[in-house]
């Protein structure tokens, strides 16, 4: 079959790959880009391990096709980091013991941080519906919640 | 073993340090299952029955061979006859032979290029089946005229003119049940239901496998335990077993589903047929949850007696379990458990391990005690509703302590039920006032722990820092549990040790992260090579100073002279021995290896508010509380995850997760939309309690704490709802149309 030429922008940097039509833009990012960060926990878009941003919106990128990020701004938990210095959901993360296996912590900071930047002061009750399509199996979603609760109060503080 | 510590306060032991691997894990540099690629790769992909019961007639992999890309096809005759018992079973999983045993049963495998040749290959595999009889219900499976899945797999135990289907039994107890029943002033029989639910975890089993002709290799691969993994794939291709090492990744989730083999197996034996190229498989979720798991499902039937002050006088459980198309069911565990909580004289279990067309169960979590639990805690419940007597003094009144008899025969020694008991009663959740349609629900649980072969090593760096090796997977958090008792052990810092998790080319035997036994085992083989190496570095000072090693003691990470010698020498911190000892005798390091049995189990208490809502018959979990005994916390936060992620699991297995088998023996719902595990919007905060009754037979006191927790919540929510509505419901899950079908039966009388 024959591939298409994509040409996007990942975390802030000029990407290209090659890619049959059929092929997702989790599978193109692991695959072909080597950015393993981004997990398939489903392949069905219901687990969210795969969340990434296209456009600053949210997506599972196991939803999308690889020919779709076209000229398209894509980003991933590879480049949430500002460098060596963690974003304060990532260490508040690690701070609050929010993640136990942490193959579902990847998908999960790349959801509460695109809620955080629509809605700086969420409710529990809005951040446990904003994350209800990421699912985490060992953790029981109490320690992300308040993890990510305590990362929004910062961020509010620090802005 | 003595408690070494047990006067003594701990220095870094229930500290809260951030884990080793925190930062890799949110940056997505860990490297789970799925992220291991090497050179000249090839990928694999498995054909599956979509049959519950057929004959394999025919397989026919011309045309996916002509294929270009296409390296190697497998099938059952590319593995060795004459294989016995569980390697037998483990084969035949792995890769059917006569027949597919259930839906999604593996039959073929291929090896491509890339991912999509290989799926693209699988499609062009034709097998042909002869479609049998099947039976998918554990009690339509023991039926006269259901169809016999395989004779002669029942072993000794059996007693006979059972059903061909029934393949282990179990009969144990004591006392004289006639007599308990005969002091009672209430005695209830009743029956109950669980389905099969999936560890579910988020992390599709993954692995790497490359064998050559000479049947050497690697295998690399998300697993709770490597050595099982090396021991079940050589045992299943035929090859001895240190011809593959194996290195396990990051683990993405287990709960007892990854302590077994799947695709491993194939990978290697691809790998082989492909000339010895590394073949990657990475499974979908639906071949997890038509493959893989899950635990078994039951029907119970229950007699219990109890005086009308809440003594329980005799108990009675039956149950019946089908673990799939092998015997395996821990129905073992589950009779062993039933009525682990109480004092009980006179008590009886009967189990039957019956065989279906459902995939071959796995552990998870608490193998075999939920079920039990759910089935014992009810029925208690009912019995205090109806005698008028308050859940938790009824359960304290009969509750198992230090030097009571089990259920199952041994004495207890310390345990913290009652402990966890007194706590829940004490709590603010106990007493807190419910509303309309609102009730609340108490229940206990146990898991008796494990301790298993272990081997780990402490070696001492020219710094004077510590590297750790040890062999159990880190799930939820243990490389920080284990750098936390070394650190305790040898007096320094918890940054200066690192904890790896070595392959299995590096450590004698460990078995799997399984059993509530990685902190326990793994941590105490941590403390005694630490004081192995402890006793080196005295050595080396005692040499340095010319006085008797046993003149020697250590102490905040320095050796000291002592007793006559006290005072005569400056310490020597660990970072001074340690940069000397290339001079002072070579390097330093300790060892330890043992099969420890010094495990405790751990008891919990748990208390549910919900409400239910009558329009729709859903349940709203209201407030969570879990009480559980650990021993000693080493590290409290993921302590308090455990019981967090056991509770979730828990009500998940209660209120929405099933095992749904249409009438074609197909699973209907292999997806996570219609596996529904709990969501965030599903559960409030779950509050926690730790209890401490230290376990004698480790150094701090430890406790397995990983698998008590899912095992009261199954009762707990059946018994919140039962004070919410009347309802008592006695099949899981109790799903919105369920409750709201009992609700209407229950107002039209």
């Amino acid at each position: 079959m024959s591939k298409v030429h994509v040409t996007t922008t990942v975390n802030g940097d000029q990407a290209e790959f090659l890619c049959e039509p059929r092929e997702t833009l989790l599978d193109c990012l692991r695959d072909k880009l080597h950015l393993t960060g981004s997990k398939e926990g489903c392949g069905t878009g219901d687990c969210g391990a795969c969340s990434v941003t296209v456009d600053d919106r949210l997506v599972c990128s196991c939803l999308m096709l690889g020919v779709e990020a076209e000229g398209k701004e894509i980003k991933t938990i590879e480049g949430m980091a500002d460098g060596e210095n963690l974003r304060p959901l990532q260490a508040k993360f690690i701070e609050h013991a929010a993640l136990q296996c942490g193959v579902c912590t990847p998908g999960i900071l790349v959801a509460s941080e695109a809620l955080l930047k629509k809605n700086p002061d969420p409710t529990e009750e809005e951040l446990r519906y904003w994350l209800a399509g990421n699912l985490c199996r060992c953790t029981g979603y109490d320690k992300i919640i308040r993890a990510v609760m305590d990362a929004a109060a910062e961020m509010r503080e620090t802005s | 073993m003595a408690l070494d510590n047990k006067n003594n306060e701990f220095k870094v032991i229930g500290s809260t340090p951030n884990r080793p691997d925190g930062l890799d894990k949110v940056t997505g540099r860990a490297r789970f299952g799925a992220d291991i690629s090497v050179p000249g790769m090839l990928h694999g992909a498995v054909v599956r029955s979509p049959h519950a019961h057929a004959k394999i007639v025919k397989i026919d992999a011309s045309k996916a061979l002509a294929m270009k890309g296409v390296k190697a096809v497998i099938t059952r005759a590319d593995f060795p006859e004459g294989l016995e018992g569980e390697d037998w079973n483990l084969q035949e999983n792995a890769m059917a032979g006569e027949k597919a045993l259930y839906d999604g049963h593996a039959v073929a495998a291929v090896a491509a290029t890339s991912p999509l040749a290989a799926r693209d290959a699988a499609k062009l595999i034709e097998v042909e089946y002869e479609v049998l009889l099947h039976v998918t219900d554990v009690d339509e499976a023991m039926k006269d005229g259901a169809p016999a899945i395989r004779e002669g797999a029942a072993d000794y135990s059996v007693p006979e003119g059972l059903h061909p289907n029934v393949v282990r039994f179990f009969d144990t107890g004591m006392g004289d049940l006639d007599k308990g029943f005969a002091e009672a002033d209430l005695v209830v029989e009743r029956s109950y239901t669980t389905e099969a639910a999936h560890q579910g975890y988020i992390e599709p089993h993954a692995c790497l496998g490359q064998m050559g002709a000479d049947g050497r290799g690697e295998l690399w691969c998300c697993t709770q335990g490597h050595w099982f993994i090396r021991r079940m794939s050589t045992a299943v291709l035929g090859v001895e077993t240190t011809n593959i090492r194996v290195t396990p990744s990051e683990i993405g989730g287990g709960f007892g589903g990854k302590t077994t083999i799947t695709i491993e197996p194939l990978s290697l034996a691809l790998s082989r047929k492909a000339g010895g190229a590394p073949v990657k498989m990475v499974m979908n979720r639906g071949e997890v949850l038509r493959a893989t798991g899950p635990t078994s499902s039951a029907s119970m039937d229950i007699k219990m007696g109890m005086t009308k002050d809440g003594k329980i006088t005799a108990a009675h459980g039956t149950f019946r379990m089908q673990g799939g198309a092998f015997p395996g069911a821990p129905v073992d565990v589950t009779t062993m458990l039933a009525f682990a909580n109480y004092t009980i004289e006179n008590v009886h279990h009967i189990g039957y391990d019956v065989i279906t067309n459902r995939p071959k169960q796995a552990a998870y979590r608490a193998p075999g005690a939920p079920m039990a639990a759910f089935a014992v805690e009810s029925t208690v419940d009912e019995m205090c509703r109806t005698l008028g007597l308050d859940p938790i003094e009824t359960r304290l009144k009969n509750a198992s302590r230090d030097g009571t008899r089990s259920t199952f025969g041994p004495k207890f020694g310390p345990v913290g039920l009652v402990e966890s008991l007194e706590a829940a009663r004490d709590h603010a959740n106990y007493k807190m006032p419910l509303g309309p349609n609102q009730g609340r629900g108490v229940a206990s649980g146990y898991w008796m722990n494990w301790g298993g072969e272990t081997s780990a090593s402490v070696a001492m760096s020219e710094d004077g820092t510590v590297t750790v090796s040890v062999g159990t997977p880190d799930i939820g958090g243990s490389r920080a549990s284990m750098a936390l008792m070394a650190a305790e052990a040898f007096g320094i810092a918890y940054e200066n040790v690192r904890v790896n998790i070595s392959d299995t080319g590096a450590l004698g035997v460990n078995e799997p992260t399984h059993g509530s036994r990685a902190t326990y085992a793994s941590g105490l083989a941590t403390i005694k090579a630490a004081e192995e190496c402890i006793t080196k570095m005295c050595k080396r000072a005692a040499d340095k100073w010319g006085i008797d090693a046993d003149a020697v003691i250590w102490e905040d990470g320095s050796a000291k002279p002592s007793g006559p010698n006290a005072g005569e020498f400056d310490p020597l911190s660990i970072g001074e021995i340690c940069a000397e000892m290339g001079e002072t005798g070579g390097p330093i390091s300790g060892h330890y290896e043992g099969s420890p049995t010094g495990f405790s189990g751990s008891f919990g208490t748990h208390v549910v508010d919900v409400e239910i809502d009558p329009e729709t018959g859903h349940t709203t979990v209201l407030r969570y509380l879990v009480v559980q005994d650990a021993g000693k916390a080493i590290h409290p936060a993921y302590v308090e995850g455990q019981f967090q992620g056991g509770a979730a699991q828990g009500i998940g297995w209660a209120l929405n997760e099933e095992y749904i088998y249409g009438e074609d023996g197909r699973l209907q719902n292999p997806v996570f939309l219609d596996y529904r595990i709990p969501v965030a919007s599903d559960l409030p905060m779950i509050d926690t309690v730790i209890v401490e009754v230290p376990n004698p037979g480790h150094p701090y006191g430890v406790r397995g704490v990983g698998e008590t927790g899912i095992t009261p919540p199954l009762p707990a929510l059946a018994n919140a709802i039962a004070d919410a509505t009347g309802l008592r419901m006695r099949g899981l899950p109790m799903t919105p149309p369920k409750i709201l079908a009992a609700l209407k039966a229950q107002k039209n009388g």
